[in-house]
């Protein structure tokens, strides 16, 4: 019988073996993916036995997001507090034990709970165990300008809409507003987040989305700076290229009408204008001629340059960016064949189911103002240790070289025309610096509630701010009569603290 | 030298109870193992007794798995880890009687053959009995005795190795012969245990006997035949099983696709949800337990069970999923450890069937062995979803009397076939 024995005892030890290697699997190969499941709490629990990092504004002093320590069944536990009760509260985010974390909270989660992988946190945390100390995260410096982000809150006070402000040099997100807005301190009880998810006093819901980078509208005539960068450079027009606007432009058989002027009855006819000054008053039937010349795929084709058809590379969780580009059934569509899928001519003047995020068009502006290099945009510029210490600095990345530097300058001068001449005149008259714009006024399908956009930069000869303003349904709300306002109260905030 | 090694083993488990609980618990905890110490000082004592001979590694081993099962069943509740402490107490005093009663000859079992058999039926079926049975989270295993709740289950696994050994003992010869006369009783036998089993829904155990059955009738007769027909029937049954009863076919649903990414039906609630958070819910838990161990865990006392208003985050964790508590709390190394010394266990006990004399020895030592280690590839394999999860307990470490209880029965069997070995050995 012995060497049945002997058999059946290598068959129970391979057995055991089996399960030190199931163990293996899971604690080490399987580790990461199971941290990262939605429904695993043991990670995030876990972590509020550390004592997170500090979130602070650009500034460095003003405390962004704190802790809150308190005992509970013996155990220090670190709870989040948010002092100023919510500003750049989408971008900051929430870190609780009932809910997931969201924001910065999230996407900068390692360094917070000084579990990231550079040797100094590394070997500080481990000696911080060892000697039973609690351990610290390192702290998250924004690049969030106070003064831009109270400035950018309040002027949404009451208004459903996003705002966002960029270095062009850059890439630093100086300001990013979404309104409504919530208090991040009410997230952690369930009676506070019912309150968070309500908007008293608005006319939209969704506090807790972030408008600045998931927020999708139509772009209305903001993206004719998109086509007008396309035709120019693609070398097919030149600023000085004559149009003649009979107040329609012809498509399929059909008039396609520019938009009605409010003054009189039936839409605005120009007559005999070169390209720029179609830009500067925003004359549809010269933009949808330009599409149909240089057709639906060289446009979205540009698109691309700008990034639309990718999450914005900034450093947010994934799931609170939405990328730009046209939508079909709710979901992003790359059409196969642009030349008889896309109507070009709408698609010319932001029409034709486009859809953008106000982070995509303020980085449109952004390239233009940077003489076509985009940059690639970030809401943190540095990392310190609890020390003090530098843990990292953001260094400023070019995203994309978008156009060549003589097509910046060109769409520079006719952006300019948009300010003092043009459809934001009045918005930016007295403002004593150079400004480059564009303004939009997208349809919403009701009549007379429009989506007033405006995108800028200041100063146009030397650009160290660019705006993306998006507002949402405002009756008789235009471009140049909602939005831009608040651009410009943007470019004083900024600009004037320099 | 085998004190030095008795010393060495038991030293390092009570200190890792001593130790572990001072950090978190201060000196309640002196207690505990203090008198933990003695309790091992007594079994040792009778041991050395009655048993003088037998193999001086299983008593340490068993002792320190069920210091660690306690240290860690303490660490989830007090409550518990005194009433685990009484059937240890209880478990002792069992190996302390069985070492005592049959310290002459342990081998007049084997006149008792028959007797186990029925036993081990009419333990199995006791819980379906009116009054005593008691059903505790939907499996109906236990009787109820005044204030306790005891698992005849486990006991009948030992009844039913005592059994099998003496059986294939007396018939060995002409079964390899395959005469259907003589599988009779053996079938007969086993076949009511299984019956009862899939009656209660007990799925894990009846792996459990099914594979200890089929090891043993190969042990008995060397005829691997037997053992791959057998298992052929297994894969058969299983087959037959899975596309008969939904209970089963659950089970392996949630073994093969916990995780869903879109609503699907939850039984218990009759709404639609992830599998995750319905019927994987225990089995998902308790991976993310383990997961989150990691290489070395952040030591004893100090994993996240809870959320910091005390509910838990795992179920069942001191009983079925003790496993991934320990793994969670010791990470790689802890787990991997404590896996050894289950292999230690099991390479002692084959050891002890090697050298014992006769066959009725070699069969009950060779049963009890590889029952203790399929056992706890049924649950910690469950756990680790190398196979269908099915609630068993994880040998001398899993919060239970019963179970305890039995451990310690089969420790004492082990011994007692280990001394007579050694004896006429070195005689």
């Amino acid at each position: 019988m012995n060497r049945q024995i002997a058999r059946l005892g290598v068959l129970g030890l391979v057995l055991i073996v089996a399960l030190i290697a199931g163990t293996t699997y899971w604690q080490t190969w399987a580790a990461g993916g199971l941290a990262d499941k939605q429904d695993n709490a043991i990670q995030r629990v876990a972590q509020f036995k550390i004592k997170r990092g500090l979130i602070y504004a650009s500034d460095g002093k003003t405390v962004l997001a704190s802790d809150r320590k308190k005992k509970v069944g013996g155990q220090t536990l670190w709870f989040r507090t948010y002092p100023t009760h919510g500003l750049a509260a989408h971008v900051v985010g929430y870190s609780t034990v009932e809910r997931s974390r969201t924001g910065v909270e999230r996407s900068f989660n390692d360094y917070l709970t000084a579990s990231n992988g550079n040797l100094n946190t590394a070997f500080r945390t481990t000696l911080d165990k060892l000697k039973g100390v609690t351990v610290t995260g390192n702290n998250v410096v924004l690049s969030i300008q106070v003064k831009a982000q109270q400035v950018a809150e309040s002027a949404l006070r009451g208004q459903c809409g996003a705002v966002v402000a960029l270095d062009p040099r850059t890439g630093a997100v100086l300001a990013m507003a979404s309104s409504p807005s919530y208090d991040p301190n009410l997230m952690e009880t369930a009676k506070g987040f019912k309150r968070a998810q309500r908007s008293p006093g608005y006319k939209c819901g969704a506090p807790l989305l972030d408008r600045a980078t998931q927020g999708l509208y139509p772009p209305g005539s903001t993206f004719k700076t998109v086509t007008a960068t396309a035709a120019l450079d693609t070398g097919a027009f030149r600023p000085d290229s004559v149009f003649t606007d009979p107040g329609y432009c012809t498509e399929y058989g059909k008039k396609v009408f520019n938009a009605g002027n409010p003054d009189q009855n039936g839409p605005e006819t120009y007559g005999q204008l070169t390209l720029a000054e179609g830009f500067e008053h925003s004359v549809n039937s010269v933009y949808c001629n330009i599409g149909k010349r240089i057709g639906a795929g060289v446009i979205l084709e540009y698109t691309k340059r700008f990034g639309f058809y990718a999450d914005p590379p900034v450093n947010l969780p994934p799931e609170e960016l939405s990328p730009s580009g046209l939508y079909f059934h709710d979901k992003l569509w790359y059409p196969k064949d642009p030349a008889t899928e896309v109507d070009p001519g709408r698609l010319a003047f932001g029409q034709e189911r486009m859809l953008v995020t106000p982070l995509q068009m303020a980085q449109v502006a952004a390239s233009v103002a940077n003489g076509g290099v985009e940059m690639r945009p970030y809401v943190v510029s540095k990392i310190t240790s609890p020390t003090g210490a530098t843990v990292l600095t953001t260094k400023p990345e070019v995203q994309n070289k978008v156009m060549k530097p003589q097509t910046a300058a060109e769409l520079n001068q006719m952006m300019q025309l948009v300010t003092t001449g043009g459809t934001a005149a009045a918005a930016f008259r007295g403002i004593g610096i150079p400004v480059a714009g564009k303004t939009g006024t997208a349809e919403t399908g009701l009549n007379n509630v429009y989506i007033p956009w405006f995108i800028c930069f200041a100063p146009a000869d030397h650009p160290r701010v660019a705006v993306a303003v998006v507002v949402e349904n405002k009756y008789r709300g235009f471009g140049g009569g909602v939005a831009a306002p608040i651009a410009r109260q943007m470019l004083q905030a900024i600009l004037g603290a320099h | 030298m085998n004190l030095v090694a008795v010393g060495i083993l038991t030293g390092l488990g009570f200190a890792a109870v001593y130790i572990s609980q001072q950090a978190r618990l201060s000196t309640g905890s002196l207690g505990y193992a203090v008198f933990f110490f003695a309790l091992y000082l007594v079994a040792h004592v009778v041991a050395r007794f009655t048993v003088p001979q037998a193999d001086p590694y299983l008593l340490p081993m068993a002792g320190l798995l069920t210091a660690i099962g306690i240290t860690e069943i303490y660490r989830l509740g007090q409550n518990d880890a005194l009433r685990q402490g009484i059937w240890i107490v209880v478990g002792v005093g069992f190996f302390s009687a069985v070492l005592i009663l049959l310290r002459h000859d342990y081998r007049a079992l084997e006149n008792y053959k028959y007797l186990f058999g029925i036993a081990a039926i009419v333990l199995l079926a006791l819980p379906a009995a009116p009054v005593i049975g008691a059903t505790i989270n939907g499996a109906r295993l236990w009787i109820q005795l005044g204030p306790f709740q005891v698992q005849p289950g486990e006991f009948a696994k030992l009844c039913l190795i005592v059994f099998l050994a003496g059986y294939l003992r007396e018939k060995r010869e002409v079964l390899a012969q395959g005469r259907l006369k003589d599988w009779g009783p053996l079938l007969l036998i086993w076949g009511g245990a299984m019956l009862v089993l899939f009656e209660t829904n007990d799925l894990g155990s009846a792996l459990l006997y099914y594979g200890v059955f089929l090891a043993m009738v190969y042990v008995a007769t060397g005829r691997a035949i037997y053992s791959l027909l057998g298992l052929g029937l297994f894969v058969g049954g299983s087959y037959a099983l899975y596309q008969v009863v939904p209970h089963v076919r659950d089970r392996v649903t949630i073994w093969l696709h916990p995780w869903t990414s879109h609503p699907v039906p939850c039984p218990f609630t009759g709404h639609l949800a992830l599998r995750q958070d319905c019927q994987s819910y225990q089995l998902v838990k308790s991976l993310y337990s383990i997961a989150s161990g990691g290489y070395v865990g952040p030591g004893f006392g100090k994993g996240t069970f809870t959320t910091p208003d005390g509910t838990p985050l795992i179920p069942y964790l001191n009983t079925d999923f003790i496993y991934s508590a320990i793994a969670q709390e010791l990470g790689l190394v802890g787990a991997a450890a404590l896996l050894l010394v289950y292999m230690l266990f099991v390479a002692r006990g084959m050891r002890i069937a090697l050298y014992a004399d006769d066959g009725f020895s070699k069969l009950l030592a060779a049963g009890l062995t590889f029952g203790f280690a399929l056992q706890t590839f049924v649950i910690v394999g469950g756990i680790l979803r190398l196979i269908p999860l099915t609630g068993i307990t994880l040998p001398f470490v899993s919060y239970g009397g019963s179970s305890i209880d039995a451990n310690f029965i089969m420790l004492a069997g082990l011994l007692l076939v280990s001394d007579r070995a050694n004896a006429g050995r070195r005689a």
